[in-house]
C-alpha cells in the first residue's frame, strides 16, 4: 500500500458529516474507503448511526453511489445491486455501456468492475440482520460485509444487542441491585460467518489501521463474500473521552478483549499476538459502561468477564498453534 | 395481430406474462398459491427461455429487500408471493414506492393467519393497502395475464410499484382459456425499462433513501402522492394502448348491466363473474340489478365510482376480507367515502364473503341481492354483515 499515492485520491467519505467527535464508526469507513482505493465502490448502509449521520438530506458525506433500505436487510440489499449488476453487465445495460437506458448515465467505454461494501453495526448484523447476513453468505454473493462493532444499540440510545459483553451497563441492562448490567455473555458472530465457509472472515480493530486496510483489500479482492467484523469504540455509549477512540481501540487487542484475526479459505492467522497481553482493567478502566466491575464489591463479576474474555483467547491461541503443527506435518508427508 | 388461444392457469398466465415482459431480475421464495410462479420462472430461466438473473433469497423480507436493490441498479425487478410472504414484505413494500422503484408483484391473493388457512381471499392486499403500490385485481387467468403486462408498463411510466392479483386457488390453479400475444408483440407493448437513476452510475454518485428531517419529509411525500394520482390517467391510457392490441376492454372497473341498475354490488376479483348469472337471472324478473366489478384499488377510482353509482337505490359493497373496523370492509369504507359527495346518495351496506376460500355461489349472491332490494323499498336489513357462515 504507497500511502503517498492514497493520500492524493480523491476521498469517498467526506467531512461535514454529523457523527460525534471521537466517533469509531467514522474511523472505520475512512479507513475502509481509503483502503479502497482506486476501485469502483458502491457503499450499501443499514440503518444506523452511520446511516442517519451522513446523509441527511439533501446533503451526502458519500462521494460514491451509497444506499440504505433499512435495519435488518443490509446483507439482502447489497444482494441484490450485486445480482443487478451481473444481469446488466451480461446484457451490456450498466450506466454508462451501450445498451443503457437510464436517464442521467455519462457515456462510457469501459465501466470496469464494480465492488460492493456493507456498512453495517451490531445490531444490524449480530441481531436483527443475522438471517439477511447468513443467506447472503450461504448465496456467495461477491460483497465485503462490514460489521462496524460498537457492541450495542447506540443510534437508538445504548441499549444492549447480541455483541454486548458480560456485564456491560446499556439502557436495557442498566447495573442495578438485583442485576449486574448485561447477564449474558457475547455472541462469536466471527466463529457463525466461518461455519458459512465463505473464503474471508476476519476481526479487525482500526488502532491497527495497516492490518485492517489490508483486510479490506483482500476482502475486495476476494471472488465471493467476505466479512469483518471490526471493533469501532463509542463515546457516548462507552462513556469514554473523546480522545480516546484510538487507544481504547488499541487497548482492546492488547488485553486480548478483541483479537485480531483472520481466516483465509480456511487458514486461521491471529493478526496480533501480545506476548505479555496488558491486564483486561486497562481497557475497561477509562468506560463508564464497566465503572462498576472496578468496584471492589463487584470483583466476582470482573472475575467472570476476565474468565470469558481469556477463554475466548485461549481457544484463539490453541487453533492457531494447532493449524501449525498441523500444516507442518502435512509438508512433511507430501516430502515423504 | 394474431391471438394465440391456449389453456392456462391464473398462476401460468402470469408466469408467462411476466416471461414475455423480460425482467433482468427474478427473485423469489415460495408460498402457497403462488408457488408455481416461482417454479414456472426457474423452469424458463433454466431452459434458457428467459434471460434473467435468478435468485431465491432465505425469506420474502429479503427478496424485497434484494428487489429494493435490483431496482435501484436500473434493472427490470418482479417476485410473485401472497400472504404471510407479503405480510413480511411489509416493511420493505413502503421503501421500495417511497424511492418510487417500479418493482411488480405478481399475487395469488390469500388469507392471513391466524388461524393459519392457505386459501383465496383478499386480506393480504388490503394489509398492504397504504404502501403506495398501484393495486389491480383479476377477474380471471385472462386478466391476470392482461393485467400484468399493462401494470408493468403503468408501474414503469409512473414510477411506482405495482401488485397484480390472481384469486388464490380460485384464479391461480384454475385453468381456463387464455389468449396470448406473441412474445416480440408483448414485449414491445411493455417496452423497455428506462431507469430514473442507478446505484451503479459510478460516475455520478448518489445517495438513495438518505435521513430525511421534517424540513423535506413532507415535500417527497407529496410528489409520491401525486404520482399515485397521476397513475390514474396513465392506466387509462394504457389500458387504451392495450385494447389496439389485444381487442379486450379494460377500465378502473368492469361494469354490468350498471347503466340503468337501481341495486348493485360493488365487488373484487373473481366473485364478479358469479355474480354476472344472478344478475341475468334478476334482469328476467324485471329486477334492475348490476354489478361495478372494481379491478383498480389503488389508485382508488373515487369520482368514476361515484358517477357510475349515482343513479342507484341501494347498494351492497361485498368484501373478500373483514379490515376490522367494526363497521364494513375495506372496500366498504372505501366506496362509501366516494358516494359522500353525491347528492342522492345510494344507501349502502356491507357484507363480507369468502374468507379463507369459503364458498361464494349464486344462491349466497341471490340472498345479498334481497337484502339490497328490501334496503331499496326502505325495509330494515342488517348494515353489516357475513355472507355464507355456517351459525
Amino acid at each position: 500500500m504507497d500511502l503517498h499515492k492514497l493520500a492524493k485520491i480523491e476521498p469517498k467519505f467526506v467531512s461535514g458529516h454529523r457523527l460525534c467527535s471521537g466517533c469509531g464508526a467514522g474511523i472505520v469507513v475512512n479507513q475502509a474507503m481509503l483502503a479502497a482505493g482506486l476501485e469502483n465502490i458502491v457503499v450499501i448502509n443499514a440503518t444506523g448511526c452511520l446511516e442517519v449521520t451522513t446523509t441527511i438530506y439533501p446533503q451526502t458525506a458519500w462521494n460514491v453511489p451509497w444506499i440504505h433500505c433499512a435495519l435488518e436487510n443490509a446483507a439482502s440489499t447489497a444482494a441484490g445491486v450485486e445480482t443487478a449488476y451481473k444481469a446488466l453487465k451480461k446484457k451490456g445495460r450498466l450506466p454508462g455501456q451501450k445498451g443503457d437506458l437510464s436517464l442521467s448515465a455519462t457515456p462510457r467505454d469501459d465501466p470496469g468492475g464494480v465492488k460492493f461494501i456493507v456498512f453495517a453495526g451490531d445490531g444490524g448484523t449480530y441481531d436483527i440482520g443475522l438471517q439477511a447476513l447468513s443467506g447472503m453468505l450461504e448465496r456467495g454473493h461477491n460483497v465485503l460485509y462490514i460489521c462496524y462493532n460498537n457492541e450495542a444499540y447506540m443510534n437508538t440510545g445504548y441499549q444492549r444487542s447480541g455483541a454486548t459483553p458480560l456485564h456491560a451497563e446499556t439502557t436495557t441492562r442498566p447495573w442495578g441491585r438485583d442485576t449486574h448490567g448485561n447477564p449474558t455473555r457475547r455472541k462469536n458472530l466471527t466463529k457463525i460467518v466461518e461455519a458459512h465457509k465463505v473464503p474471508f472472515v476476519a476481526q479487525a480493530a482500526t488502532a491497527f489501521h495497516l492490518d485492517f486496510m489490508q483486510k479490506v483489500k483482500l476482502g475486495l479482492a476476494t471472488e465471493g463474500p467476505a466479512f469483518i467484523d471490526v471493533l469501532s469504540t463509542c463515546r457516548l455509549g462507552w462513556g469514554h473521552p473523546s480522545n480516546m477512540a484510538y487507544e481504547l481501540s488499541r487497548l482492546a487487542v492488547e488485553t486480548c478483549y478483541w483479537p485480531i484475526y483472520e481466516i483465509r479459505n480456511g487458514r486461521f492467522r491471529l493478526n496480533y499476538r501480545p506476548k505479555n497481553p496488558k491486564p483486561l482493567e486497562d481497557f475497561l478502566r477509562y468506560q463508564k459502561r464497566f465503572e462498576h466491575l472496578l468496584l471492589p464489591e463487584n470483583k466476582d463479576d470482573l472475575e467472570e468477564l476476565k474468565r470469558e474474555v481469556s477463554q475466548e483467547w485461549e481457544e484463539l491461541i490453541k487453533r492457531e498453534d494447532c493449524d501449525r503443527v498441523c500444516l507442518r506435518a502435512s509438508k512433511t508427508n507430501h516430502h515423504a | 395481430m394474431t391471438m394465440k388461444r391456449v389453456a392456462l392457469t391464473g398462476n401460468e398466465a402470469m408466469a408467462l406474462a411476466m416471461r414475455q415482459a423480460k425482467p433482468d431480475v427474478f427473485i423469489g421464495y415460495p408460498i402457497t398459491p403462488a408457488s408455481d410462479i416461482l417454479s414456472a420462472i426457474a423452469k424458463y430461466v433454466a431452459n434458457g427461455e428467459m434471460e434473467a438473473e435468478f435468485m431465491t433469497p432465505e425469506s420474502e423480507h429479503s427478496v424485497a429487500s434484494a428487489l429494493f436493490g435490483a431496482s435501484s441498479a436500473g434493472a427490470r425487478s418482479f417476485t410473485c408471493t401472497a400472504s404471510q410472504g407479503l405480510a413480511l414484505m411489509h416493511e420493505v413494500l413502503h421503501i421500495i414506492s417511497g424511492a418510487r422503484l417500479p418493482i411488480v408483484i405478481s399475487s395469488s391473493s390469500r388469507s392471513l393467519s391466524s388461524p393459519i388457512n392457505v386459501h383465496g381471499d383478499h386480506a393480504d392486499f388490503m394489509d398492504m393497502r397504504d404502501a403506495s403500490f398501484i393495486q389491480i385485481f383479476s377477474e380471471n387467468s385472462q386478466d391476470s395475464y392482461d393485467n400484468f403486462l399493462q401494470g408493468v408498463k403503468i408501474a414503469e411510466s409512473v414510477r411506482l410499484p405495482a401488485i397484480i392479483s390472481s384469486d388464490g386457488f380460485i384464479t391461480s390453479h384454475n385453468l381456463e382459456p387464455v389468449e396470448v400475444l406473441k412474445d416480440d408483440e408483448a414485449y414491445d407493448f411493455v417496452g423497455e425499462f428506462k431507469p430514473a437513476y442507478s446505484i451503479l452510475d459510478i460516475q455520478n454518485p448518489i445517495t438513495i433513501n438518505p435521513l430525511s428531517l421534517p424540513d423535506s419529509f413532507m415535500e417527497i411525500k407529496k410528489s409520491q402522492s401525486d404520482a399515485m394520482a397521476f397513475a390514474k390517467k396513465e392506466i387509462i391510457k394504457t389500458a387504451k394502448e392495450y385494447q389496439k392490441l389485444s381487442g379486450r376492454e379494460y377500465g378502473f372497473f368492469r361494469p354490468y348491466k350498471l347503466k340503468d341498475a337501481e341495486i348493485a354490488i360493488v365487488v373484487m376479483g373473481s366473485t364478479a363473474e358469479t355474480a354476472q348469472s344472478v344478475i341475468d337471472e334478476l334482469r328476467k324478473k324485471d329486477v334492475k340489478a348490476g354489478i361495478l366489478a372494481l379491478r383498480v384499488f389503488r389508485p382508488f377510482p373515487y369520482l368514476k365510482i361515484a358517477e357510475a353509482l349515482k343513479n342507484c337505490k341501494a347498494i351492497c359493497i361485498m368484501d373478500r376480507s373483514d379490515g376490522f373496523s367494526g363497521h364494513g370492509g375495506p372496500l366498504f369504507v372505501e366506496t362509501s367515502a366516494a358516494l359522500y359527495d353525491l347528492k342522492n346518495k345510494p344507501k349502502i351496506i356491507s357484507r363480507i364473503y369468502g374468507l379463507g376460500g369459503r364458498e361464494i355461489n349464486e344462491e349466497m349472491i341471490k340472498s345479498v341481492f334481497e337484502d339490497i332490494k328490501k334496503l331499496s323499498e326502505n325495509k330494515k336489513v342488517e348494515r353489516y354483515g357475513y355472507v355464507g357462515l355456517k351459525i
